[in-house]
């Protein structure tokens, strides 16, 4: 049966992985028949209504989902293919209550026009009463206008859907967690939106484990938690943790949204000298639980760009220029209130070391979802860091003016499907590699390209 | 931080890696707090092939929690055993450490707990 789902119109390259991510996490065998990022609507093979309405059930970039009966480019079209595809199903609907809507994209109807579009439907043989208040069904046609139809005074849209809807998306999440509502964020706090999104394609679901090593005060946590994931997290900057005042802490977050159960555990570290236990890497070949010594299903994050944030790991920037910052902290770092050295770190090791720590600490399908910059113009790209261990599974783009910022989001690969040649290449490759330079700029080409405005 | 975080973590000094005695840290003067929690048999099925079962026994006895069987129960037997599933359900999950310190059996460095914060940041000469 074919179905149609809703999207919203916007985040246009985040739709696809979601929804695939959810046909996973719902184990429901999606197949998609039309798509196109330029159009809210797309066309779907599923197995059941009861699949349908779960595939949707937590997406946030879908508004709704409708058994398909029919679509044409105009409505004597959509008519004949109503009449093709579902009149076997129109005895199912003859005594139940109902009523028709409308879903029109970019385009508007006066209720006269309306009602009199419903009236060239009484083919229909519905006998039930009509209720405009939680019918048993609700049958709508979804109307796709060219941009801009109203004030050009367009009098018909270009495609027609006609469906009876089951079920809606989550859309009510973004703005229960909406941060204009949330008692405690930074500068950088990530959009619930774009949080909730990216938790659904990193697979958060109930008994899950999620870490976020640039934690800060908690969106993607907070997110994972919302769909039922345990969620842990770190920041090298404990303060963000802790909080400014008693309410206003990372706990207090959770606590707000009644997701304390959740919470699993924050601490301040490092990534670069980070706690977790890690399984080490191609040494665990023969065991096939997919798990030997690895913790997470998934690790969600945003790290720090060095724009807005500066990206710091633990140690001195000059040893040889301050050769008295050691012997101080050797001295000094068991008091309470030592504050250990950082110093710049290069924006693209970070990156690999998300990836290897990833690689480490990931079960088999575990997936890592994480954020990062990129740059407009072509010839100063980021490139999307590889790691032999880590399948590319989809890369979602959010642009603004000059720059862009990408979800990209990866799968930790079983041992066995790991390419031998790759792993070669890459220890080749590290042995050879000495980080450049020492101040930020020189550190982080994004940072670069950000403060010259991308220009060439 | 849930008792279970405690199974999750190392020493952080990288010399310390390679030696057994760097994990699990062991817990010193550790003010607990206990949440009622509602029990989630799916999550302690999930979290179980991932616990160190040596090191959880450890943290265990370190805590002052009832000594936990020498082998590691099977997800299907943990799932039919609802006394162990009680058991692990409250140290891991309703059991939080909210201050105290986290001390290396290899170097003896201490990590200071907070809050329910542990704070894992070392000093310029151990990094």
């Amino acid at each position: 049966m074919e179905y149609l789902i809703r999207f919203s119109q916007s985040h246009e390259t985040f739709r696809l992985p979601e929804i695939q991510a959810l046909a996973l996490i719902e184990k429901v065998d999606l197949k998609i028949v039309s798509y196109s990022l330029e159009s809210p609507f797309c066309i779907a093979t599923l197995p059941s209504e009861d699949a349908a309405r779960r595939l949707i059930r937590r997406s946030i970039l879908v508004q709704s989902i409708h058994e398909l009966w029919g679509s044409g480019a105009t409505r004597s079209a959509l008519h004949a293919s109503i009449r093709e595809h579902s009149a076997d199903l129109w005895p199912l609907y003859q005594t139940c209550s109902f009523k028709f809507t409308f879903d029109s994209y970019q385009g508007a109807r006066t209720s006269e026009t309306k009602k009199e579009i419903i009236n060239t439907f009484s083919y229909l043989p519905f006998n039930g009463p009509i209720k405009m208040r939680n019918p048993d069904q609700e049958f709508v046609l979804l109307e796709d206008w060219p941009w801009n139809s109203v004030p050009d005074g367009v009098l018909d849209p270009n495609y027609f859907y006609f469906g009876r809807l089951l079920g809606s998306g989550a859309r009510d999440l973004p703005q229960k967690l909406d941060l204009k509502k949330r008692r405690y964020i930074s500068t950088t706090s990530m959009d619930a939106e774009l949080a909730l999104v990216t938790a659904n394609i990193a697979l958060a679901a109930p008994g899950k484990l999620y870490y976020d090593p640039f934690v800060g005060t908690g969106s993607f946590p907070i997110a994972c938690a919302q769909f039922g994931a345990l969620a842990f997290g770190s920041d090298i900057d404990g303060r963000s943790i802790r909080g400014n005042d008693a309410k206003r802490t990372l706990r207090g977050n959770f606590e707000q949204y009644g997701l304390l159960d959740c919470m699993g555990g924050m601490f301040t570290a490092d990534l670069t000298n980070s706690p977790i236990r890690r399984a080490p890497l191609g040494k665990a070949a023969g065991e096939s639980d997919g798990v030997s010594g690895r913790i997470f299903d998934g690790i969600v994050c945003d790290p720090p760009y060095g724009v807005r944030e500066g990206l710091r790991v633990l140690g001195v920037r000059e040893p040889e220029k301050t050769p008295w910052i050691i012997p101080k902290g050797m001295e000094m770092y068991k008091l309470p209130e030592f504050v250990p050295p950082k110093k710049p770190y290069s924006f693209l090791a970070m990156l690999d070391d998300i990836l290897q720590f990833s690689a480490q600490t990931l079960v088999d399908n575990g997936r890592l979802s994480f954020w990062t910059p990129t740059a407009n113009d072509e010839d100063q790209e980021i490139p999307i860091p590889t790691h032999p261990y880590l399948e590319i599974v989809n890369v979602c783009t959010q642009v603004f003016n000059k720059w862009s910022r990408r979800l990209i989001t990866y799968r930790r690969i079983p041992d066995t499907e790991v390419d031998p040649e790759k792993v070669k290449a890459r220890e080749e490759e590290e042995s050879t590699q000495q980080l450049q330079g020492k101040t930020v700029d020189e550190l982080n080409p994004f940072r670069r390209a950000y403060f010259s405005k991308f220009e060439t | 931080m849930k008792v279970l975080t405690l199974n999750f973590l190392t020493c952080a000094v990288k010399t310390c890696k390679s030696s057994a005695d760097s994990f699990p840290l062991h817990p010193k003067d550790a003010e607990l707090a206990h949440d009622d929690i509602e029990i989630n048999p799916e999550l302690l099925a999930n979290v179980l092939p991932r616990i160190d079962w040596t090191a959880l026994r450890t943290t265990s006895t370190e805590l002052g929690f009832p000594e936990l069987p020498a082998q590691p129960p099977t997800v299907e037997e943990l799932e039919a055993d609802e006394a162990l599933l009680k058991e692990l359900h409250s140290l891991l999950l309703e059991t939080q450490m909210m201050e105290g310190k986290l001390v290396c059996g290899c170097c003896g460095h201490e990590y200071a707990v907070r809050e329910g914060i542990a704070n894992f940041l070392l000093p310029s000469h151990l990094v």
